[in-house]
């Protein structure tokens, strides 16, 4: 074989030395990173849940008086879509496709994940005007305590691969660099798993009659 | 009235200033410890200054990464934060005792007593000492050089040095909160104590609980990954399968808490309705997030304690552990059911019978494996040759008593029985009956077992001994009384009674407090004098108690890299497999340059920025805890720059070390178990063969 | 040194254990009633099955640490021993077989001792609504139209139908000679069955902290004869007075029971307890419901709070 995976997920290949080695236990740690940032995640779907009732609403303004699900709609195609993008980046460079590569498909996946970002806060500033705010209910507690704590993690990747693109450009894709972005692709892809799962069970399932 | 510069912190926030307004005893003893804590900083200080110990504390300690450094600095600030919970449970005890007067405390400054004697013990004893002893020997154990993320421990280490610093902080500027460890709102939100109290405990435990979080991947991945060669997972020692199973457990049961207590900062901070009473808010939520952590987290305290306990007992038994097997499916069975029984925590909230009873078979179902590995030890001492040590003692303490909390534990399972006692004395007798023989012995027992290893020389015997017993007795009068207290109905958190038959118990209690109190002491006399006569005690070769793992095989203390050479293992138990074949301190053929992390300041400006994060977020100044956060980030981000990261120690130095001690070990005449706890014992052990026995049949 | 602890420590079991029997009452190791001497039962059922497993412990510890202590070179050292088949079974079934003959003991008790489940008696069933509040407590007994604080009278050999709530933070209502507790929570009603075999008088209280008022936040349970109970209740109608808003909100100002005694004047009364002839309205579904309706209840409203202000408080019409 010519290359060995030493960790779930896409491996850097035997070609790429230290940084292959090196990502063994770096890329596993952070798989189990991911683990307990998806218990996080689950349970405040969990909680969410517990109030996405009558009850829960108190009341106040409801899912279909709040939610716009073009928006929304629009905003999972440019996640998923910056997923995609960012395998590209991932892909070129196990590959070596060079640097030049590489920081072309992460910046588009950063583009993406920007515009990402400014449709939610959009949709967020048409909620506060329809009166969905936090203070109002335990359900628009536990929504905003769910959907932007998604929309944090964005902020971090984006932030996150803002300071890699800098790295790239000052350290060159040193060992430590591509385990770096090895691991950037996996939060990446996590956010649009979670995004995934906020997508059916708070939008789609709180406009479902 | 928040001051854009001091947010709500004004001089009506020092409880020095409440003692000089009104000096009552309760705000006598509020002031003493404030006093206490700046007069220990400052003392702190000056001893630092005068003895010129700033440097080498930067270089040796606070900027340190490795594993062994950060893992005595977690007991340290375990013993530190142990003194001021005992002082505080001795304390309350005091007040019951005159309890049917109405006592010489407030019930306002008890009930402050009981929340921060519980969140201290539990998250700032308990887990510190822990982390401190799983970070000082697992590496050791699996014959790894340091942690997988050594920088990542030294930031653990400095958040759960932020939380233990927000607490202390708390006697001195407002007060900590009154809701109990476990902080229940509503009564705990911001319409019933809008005070700093609550924000001082949600900020403590958040920031900590990070910590642990790191911690447990920072272990699991060592574990996983950094095994030395031939380390199969069945020939780890059962210490570091506890380890295993704790680190899940920190891995996947903190993040509730973690939730739990940034959603009532929500509540608290933002108006949010997570658990208030009206708006759709539902208190329930946080009672089940609290404990879907705080279950998982006596098990995270207690499971290591299981392998401290199996090391000790193996290695003065001179015997391999019973049922290896046995033990490791009881102990992931247990890590496994830890999950599974949260809710027995409130079998009294209303739910439907078939619910409460699904949770109450599960949680006396742990009492199957738990059983297991009881029995196990005691077969381990089954012809074995046994030395009646300190850590012995503790043993033979966790056995009584902590079979006695262990029965106890089956009947609080019992949704019957806990719809009687639940709240009352009889739970407070209970979980101390597990936590203090479970938890506190097993890691005095270690505290003694690993010492000389740390430290290169022994503990004195004689006051180990008294502290031992002192600690068994103590805990016995202070706590065996408090069962029948609650049989009888006495809620747990009351400052006063009013029934004349539980006087005799109470005072009871408190003089089992004064003996517990003197067993602290007594461990204080013992440090200073094993100390004081460290020469006499030395075992600078390493293996003071013929150990059996590989911690044993290395000189005391040992080098920063831990081992000269990483060894091959062959076997469980493989350095007493190694002493009985005669193989043991071989020199290897070859020596290579190790390459060890560099210092870094990284933990201590984590530290430092989240401390003063908590602070201002408890006092609202909004300016300082976003500096604060801005600073911690960016030194973060900008130490992902760095790249030069190591440095590496030339395989001639290394084999200059290694042989030097290596000579000293050949030269050094072994000593039979007798001279164990003598003057003669430098830390190289006769191997003990059944011949001798087979000899006299 | 270790036969010298397990005496110390079986001694004090000892004196634990004759404690236990000659104990004050209040307990439901005394019971009053059916519910409670099934849990006793119950407790004594745990104790003799685990120490199955317990005794062989406490016996081998001591034995064994003295057989093979270090100096008896006449004991057999088996340094490599580490397994045996036999012992594993024990030590894996016997523990199994136990935990499996409580579990069954488990599900049937947790079932027939749920606090949900109505007692079968002769005597119609009483029915009382319980709101807890920062410190006392208050009974309506919505049938009668009478209320009192801090006293629960009933009829003996009489099932008594809790509902319960709580007008401030949550509390844990118990009467340990009778029953067990159940939480009490705003917005949320449980419910709780009890039932006194003979007249008595008992005690209960709130085990669940809410403030500096906690350890005085007792009452009286009183069994009585049925003649007796029938007396009390005409009683409390003409020595009581009737319970207003305006009353209610000063009761649910944060106070123990004696203090609100003293500021609703109610005199000849033991210490803590109030009377009150008629209740108005259906207080009760009021308590439970002001949670529930959408309406934010903002701290000057909410009883127990610190900034709660009974002028605000009464003002609220009782709808």
């Amino acid at each position: 074989m010519s290359t060995s995976n030493l960790h779930p997920g896409l491996n850097l290949g035997d070609h790429h030395g230290e940084a292959h080695e090196g990502a063994e236990t770096i890329v596993f740690g952070f798989w189990i990173f991911l683990m307990s940032d998806l218990v996080i995640f689950g349970l405040v779907f969990a909680s969410y849940l517990t109030v996405a009732n009558p009850m829960g609403m108190a009341g106040g303004p409801g899912p279909e008086d709040a939610f716009d699900l073009a928006s929304i709609f629009a905003q999972t195609m440019i996640l998923l879509t910056s997923s995609l993008t960012f395998g590209f980046a991932t892909l070129a460079m196990r590959h070596e496709r060079g640097r030049a590569a590489i920081a072309r498909w992460l910046g588009v996946s950063l583009l993406l994940g920007l515009v990402f970002l400014s449709l939610e806060l959009r949709d967020f500033a048409h909620m506060i005007e329809a009166g969905a705010v936090p203070q109002h209910s335990g359900y628009w507690s536990a929504f905003w305590g769910l959907v932007p704590l998604h929309g944090l993690h964005v902020a971090v990747g984006c932030l996150w691969l803002m300071v890699m693109l800098a790295q790239m450009a000052t350290l060159g894709l040193i060992p430590v660099v591509k385990t770096r972005l090895l691991r950037l692709g996996l939060f990446w892809h996590f956010l649009d798993l979670i995004w995934v799962a906020i997508f059916s069970i708070v939008y789609l399932g709180g406009l479902m009659p | 009235m928040t001051d854009a510069l001091f947010g709500r912190l004004d001089l009506s926030s020092l409880s020095i200033w409440h003692a000089l307004q009104d000096p009552t005893p309760s705000e006598l003893v509020a002031a003493g410890a404030a006093m206490a804590v700046i007069l220990g900083g400052l003392g702190v200080l000056v001893l630092l200054t005068w003895f010129r110990l700033w440097g080498p504390l930067w270089r040796d300690w606070l900027t340190s990464v490795d594993h062994k450094r950060i893992g005595i600095m977690y007991c340290a600030l375990a013993l530190i934060m142990l003194a001021r919970g005992v002082i505080e449970g001795v304390l309350m005890r005091t007040q019951q005792a005159f309890g049917l007067d109405g006592g010489f405390l407030t019930p306002d400054h008890f009930s402050q007593l009981f929340s921060t004697h519980g969140t201290i013990m539990i998250f700032f004893v308990a887990m510190p000492f822990i982390a401190g002893v799983i970070n000082y020997v697992m590496p050791l154990q699996i014959g790894a050089r340091d942690m997988a993320f050594p920088v990542m421990n030294q930031i653990s280490l400095g958040l759960t040095a932020t939380g233990a610093a927000l607490v202390m902080i708390s006697l001195v500027l407002g007060k900590f909160s009154t809701g109990g460890w476990a902080n229940y709102p509503p009564y705990t939100g911001a319409d019933f104590q809008p005070g700093p109290g609550p924000d001082y405990w949600i900020w403590a435990i958040t920031l900590a609980g990070i910590g642990t979080t790191l911690s447990g991947i920072n272990f699991a991945v060592t574990i996983y990954k950094e095994r030395a060669p031939g380390m199969h997972f069945l020939r780890m020692p059962i210490f570091c399968w506890t380890v295993i199973c704790t680190s899940i457990i920190m891995i996947f049961a903190l993040p509730p808490l973690t939730v739990a207590a940034l959603m009532l900062a929500a509540d608290r901070y933002l108006e949010f309705h997570f658990f208030t009473n009206d708006l759709g808010g539902n208190m329930m939520n946080y009672v089940n997030l609290f404990w879907l952590f705080g279950h998982p987290e006596v098990y995270l305290l207690v499971i290591p304690c299981y392998g401290m306990f199996s090391e000790v007992i193996t290695t003065y038994s001179g015997k391999r552990i019973y049922g290896y097997m046995s033990m490791v499916y009881a102990t992931m069975s247990i890590a496994v059911l830890s999950f599974c029984v949260w809710l027995h925590h409130f079998f009294t909230m209303g739910q439907s019978a078939n619910v409460n009873a699904a949770f109450g078979i599960a949680s006396m179902a742990i009492a199957v494996p738990t059983g297991v590995k009881i029995y196990n030890w005691i077969a381990t001492l089954f012809r074995g040759r046994v030395r009646m040590t300190v850590p012995m003692i503790y043993a033979v303490g966790f056995f009584y008593l902590f079979t006695i909390g262990g029965l106890t534990g089956v009947m609080l399972a019992n949704p019957v029985i806990s719809y009687q006692v639940h709240n009352t004395l009889f739970l407070v007798a209970h979980f101390h009956n597990v936590i203090i023989p479970g938890v506190l012995f097993g890691l005095l027992a270690g505290y003694h077992y690993w010492f000389p290893k740390a430290f290169g020389f022994r503990l004195h015997e004689g006051w180990g001994r008294a502290a031992a017993v002192l600690w068994i007795v103590g805990f016995s009068f202070t706590f065996l009384p408090l069962y029948w207290l609650g049989l009888h109905g006495m809620p747990r958190r009351s400052p006063t009674f009013a029934e004349p038959s539980f006087q005799p118990m109470m005072w009871l209690a408190l003089f089992g407090a004064a003996l517990i109190l003197s067993a602290l002491t007594c461990l204080a006399i013992q440090l200073w004098i094993s100390i004081r006569r460290r020469d006499q005690l030395a075992v600078p070769l390493g293996d003071p108690w013929d150990g059996r793992a590989l911690e044993w095989s290395i000189p005391s203390p040992p080098p920063p890299y831990n081992f000269a050479v990483v060894p091959h293992v062959t076997a469980r138990d493989d350095f007493a497999e190694a002493k009985a074949a005669g193989r043991a301190y071989a020199e290897p053929e070859a020596y290579e340059d190790i390459e060890m992390p560099n210092n870094t300041a990284i933990g201590l400006i984590v530290c430092v920025c989240s401390t003063l994060m908590g602070v201002a977020l408890v006092f609202w100044i909004w300016w300082l805890a976003v500096l604060s956060l801005a600073v911690m980030l960016l030194a973060l981000v900008g130490r992902t720059f760095h790249t030069r990261n190591h440095h590496v120690i030339p395989a001639a130095r290394v084999a200059a070390e290694h042989r030097a001690w290596l000579a000293k070990v050949q030269a050094a005449t072994a000593v039979d178990r007798l001279q164990e706890t003598h003057t003669r014992n430098m830390g190289r052990a006769m191997p003990e063969r059944p011949n001798r026995t087979e000899a006299a049949e | 040194m270790s036969f010298r602890q397990a005496s110390i420590i079986t001694s004090l079991l000892g004196c634990l254990a004759l404690a236990a029997c000659s104990g004050s009452g209040d307990t439901f190791l005394m019971p009053g009633g059916p519910i409670a001497a099934a849990q006793r039962l119950e407790l004594l059922k745990i104790l003799g099955w685990t120490m199955i497993a317990i005794l062989p412990v406490f016996l081998l510890v001591p034995i064994l640490l003295w057989h093979f202590r270090y100096r008896n070179s006449a004991a057999r050292y088996t340094p490599d021993w580490d397994r045996s088949s036999v012992l594993e079974v024990l030590m894996w079934g016997v523990p199994l077989v136990i935990v499996a003959v409580l579990s069954v003991q488990l599900f049937r008790t947790t079932h027939a001792l749920d606090p949900y489940k109505p007692i079968a008696s002769d005597n119609p069933p009483l029915r009382v609504e319980v709101v807890g509040l920062d410190w006392k407590w208050l009974f309506i007994y919505p049938e009668l139209g009478i209320a009192t604080v801090n006293e629960l009278a009933f009829p003996e050999q009489t099932s008594v139908a809790l509902d319960l709530t709580s007008d401030t933070v949550m509390q844990s209502f118990l009467v340990s000679a009778l029953a067990g507790q159940i939480y009490i929570m705003p917005g949320m009603r449980t419910k709780l069955h009890f039932l006194a075999d003979a007249p008595g008088r008992f005690e209960g209280e709130n085990t669940q902290f809410n403030g500096t008022g906690f350890a005085q936040q007792k009452f009286r349970a009183v069994a009585m004869e049925r003649a007796d109970f029938d007396a009390w209740v005409a009683q409390v109608k003409s020595d009581g007075v009737p319970l207003t808003a305006e009353r209610y909100a000063v009761l649910a100002d944060a106070s123990t029971g004696a203090e609100a005694q003293k500021r609703m004047a109610a005199e000849g009364l033991p210490e803590g307890v109030i009377h009150f002839s008629s209740v108005e309205g259906d207080l009760f579904d009021t308590v439970l419901h002001r949670y529930m309706h959408g309406t934010p209840v903002p701290p000057s409203a909410q009883p127990g709070a610190q900034e709660y202000d009974p002028q605000t408080e009464a003002g609220e019409p009782t709808q």
